[in-house]
């Protein structure tokens, strides 16, 4: 149908060139830097939540003022949370991987892994 | 009109009336009328295969946002959590907040690199780099029985709103009912494919997202905008001797509850990235920054949402009462439609109504054309045909197959009827099988090198199976007052939601059948999906007509 056979034009050493660039684990680098960490940070700052109303239910019930207590709080916590990591990230992604990509994109369209890495100006075909 | 009498006989029962069945049929009927009009025109441009199942990738991000927090804004989320709020308080909430930051992980792990590595379904990542037709097959096996569990949850609430709010009682007329809106969801589906879907998951989020902030906002003036006068008033009406401000009213009670709801609050967490319909959203934006960008939109929508459900829920708690409400027919689920009789009588009721069912008919729309793509896609073409089919061969098998699954759900739509189990409860089963046969497979083909097929399938089906088993064999089917059958015990498994257990299990067995499998790993094409997925080369392309 129409979709674009594109893919298909790239050999597979091209992929292993563009893999071994340092570029590439750059990119790579960046991504898991950010992402990995930031995974762990919330999932313990979520259980910490979870484990805090199971087994803590009179520090949760603690009111703060009137009838808000702190396990309404935390719990909005984890909503202002998760605002503030999605804004994190996409800050993250524009300004230190989507460069990254973009560019190996470009070269990859014009095959310029093709040629053993030589438009890096570096051998580091294994 | 022989319903009639029992619907009043119900209301006088609860001391709430439920509104003029009417008005809530005829503004659902406009809701039908609008999408299948804009269903029609949708189809207009459905040629290719890449037209039915992604919608050309043609979507904006702002536009797949919208359309994923209609997707994800099932009923569960609407009735179920409000009412979960109104009856249990604290406990309620956690089900927002659960649903709410599993869309990190999606964010940060999995939407943009399946955007960029698949054509329309998860297992064309899943078997990227592994055995084709084992992994697709295992793939398609967890997307079907993930769909079916969430058909059931929503087909679940058809039933209960169907009693509460058309006046409709009696097993052979509700039985029609759901067998209509079974209908109507098989034509959007084969009519308009993923295009027309879209736009009705579109409609369908704006209208619920304006209709819970009105509501909202109604609550809250009631209150002076004093949200600690809106939660010390659901309080005074809570059930006697139960604190719905902090924690435990509903899991406190014992260890094993206690251990249920960590349990559950796993399967939330980790449900979302692992749910086929919300992936195979990703492939309909042109790139991986639409990707990116309609997941930013879908959780600022969906937590707002969600603020909102809070305040709906302490509402309904606060203004009809916990006792009214679990006296409704519906019971928890009644809630928020019952708040909206409160607040603004048979016309709020009629909207709320009509928003509710639409929400049901949106999601169990998305579901069907996800479970209908997965199998012709993976199943049909990629495994019995060996690929050597055209796409609109496909397409065709995705159609018998969508009212395949449409016929399904109807009969187990009728068959939930009778349970008055909560819906965002049986959602959460749902996410527990997603989280166990689908997402630790999906984060190790993405981020380990070593991952095997063996890994890969003893992984989804030892996931599927020990997750399935568990439920089986937990309260929730027999031995308690609340299970479907129980009359019968044959529950060993002191869990109603199992992913405490089976989504470790199903990690562990993704790492095990990989150290011992002597398989090599695939350089070749782990080095093409790395490149793919981070650069984005290759990401298949928008279509333009």
């Amino acid at each position: 149908m129409s979709e674009t056979p594109d893919r298909r034009l790239l050999t597979p050493e091209e992929y292993r060139e563009a893999q071994a660039s340092p570029e590439f684990q750059e990119l790579k680098r960046r991504f898991r830097a950010f992402a990995f960490p930031m995974t762990v940070a919330f999932l313990v700052w979520y259980l910490l939540y979870v484990l805090l109303s199971t087994y803590a239910p009179d520090f949760m019930g603690t009111p703060v003022f009137g009838d808000v207590n702190v396990g309404i709080l935390f719990g909005l916590a984890q909503f202002v949370s998760t605002f503030a990591i999605t804004h994190v990230y996409v800050a993250h992604a524009n300004k230190r991987t989507d460069p990254i990509a973009d560019e190996m994109r470009e070269r990859l369209e014009h095959h310029e892994y093709a040629r053993g890495g030589a438009a890096t100006g570096r051998d580091v075909a294994r | 009109m022989t319903a009639v009498p029992t619907a009043v006989l119900a209301a006088e029962a609860t001391g709430e009336t439920v509104g003029t069945p009417w008005v809530n049929i005829s503004i659902f009927g406009l809701f039908v009328l609008v999408t299948l009009a804009i269903t029609f025109r949708a189809s207009r441009n459905n040629k290719s295969a890449a037209d039915y199942y992604a919608a050309g990738r043609t979507i904006t991000g702002q536009q797949n946002g919208l359309a994923i927090a209609g997707d994800y804004l099932s009923a569960a989320s609407f009735l179920g959590i409000a009412g979960a709020i109104a009856v249990y308080g604290y406990d309620g909430f956690l089900y927002s907040i659960g649903f709410l930051v599993a869309w990190l992980v999606a964010l940060l792990l999995v939407a943009e690199l399946m955007r960029n590595t698949a054509r329309y379904t998860m297992a064309d990542v899943l078997a990227f780099r592994m055995r084709q037709g084992p992994v697709r097959t295992a793939a398609a096996i967890s997307t079907l029985a993930v769909s079916l569990f969430y058909l059931l949850a929503q087909m679940a609430g058809a039933g209960g709103l169907v009693t509460l709010l058309l006046g409709v009682t009696g097993e052979a007329a509700q039985a029609v009912v759901v067998a209509i809106v079974g209908a109507l969801m098989i034509f959007y589906v084969l009519v308009g494919g993923m295009r027309g879907t879209t736009w009705v998951q579109i409609i369908k989020a704006s209208l619920l997202i304006a209709g819970a902030f009105v509501m909202t906002v109604w609550v809250l003036a009631g209150f002076g905008f004093n949200l600690s006068a809106l939660l010390g008033g659901a309080q005074a009406n809570a059930t006697a001797g139960s604190d719905v401000l902090a924690p435990g009213a509903q899991y406190g009670l014992s260890g094993t509850t206690k251990l249920d709801f960590i349990s559950l609050a796993i399967a939330l967490v980790l449900g979302t990235a692992g749910l086929p319909h919300v992936l195979m959203r990703f492939y309909t934006v042109p790139t991986a920054k639409d990707a990116r960008k309609s997941v930013v939109w879908a959780i600022w929508l969906i937590g707002i949402f969600y603020l909102f459900s809070l305040i709906i829920g302490y509402g309904a708690g606060a203004l009809v009462g916990a006792e009214s409400i679990l006296a409704a027919p519906g019971a928890v689920n009644a809630a928020a439609p019952l708040l909206a009789f409160e607040l603004g009588g048979t016309v709020l009721l009629g909207i709320i109504a009509g928003v509710a069912f639409a929400t049901i008919l949106a999601v169990v729309a998305g579901l069907t054309i996800t479970a209908s793509a997965s199998f012709a896609h993976d199943v049909y073409a990629s495994v019995i045909k060996k690929g050597q089919v055209s796409g609109n061969g496909e397409v065709h098998v995705a159609r018998i197959t969508a009212v395949v699954i449409g016929a399904i759900s109807i009969g187990l739509g009728i068959l939930a009827l009778q349970a008055g189990l909560n819906i965002a409860f049986l959602v959460a089963l749902a996410f527990a099988v997603a989280a166990s046969a689908n997402l630790p497979t999906i984060i190790y083909t993405l981020f380990w090198r070593r991952f095997t097929t063996q890994g890969a399938l003893w992984s989804i089906y030892g996931g599927l199976i020990i997750c399935v088993g568990l439920i089986i064999f937990s309260p929730v089917l027999s031995g308690a007052e609340t299970s479907l059958f129980p009359a019968v015990d044959f529950a060993w498994f002191p869990l109603r939601n199992p992913g405490l257990i089976s989504i470790p299990a199903s990690f562990l067995l993704g790492w095990l059948g990989t150290v011992v499998s002597k398989e090599p790993v695939n350089e070749m094409k782990h080095a093409e999906l790395e490149v793919r997925a981070l650069t984005g080369i290759g990401a298949e392309k928008a279509v333009h007509h």
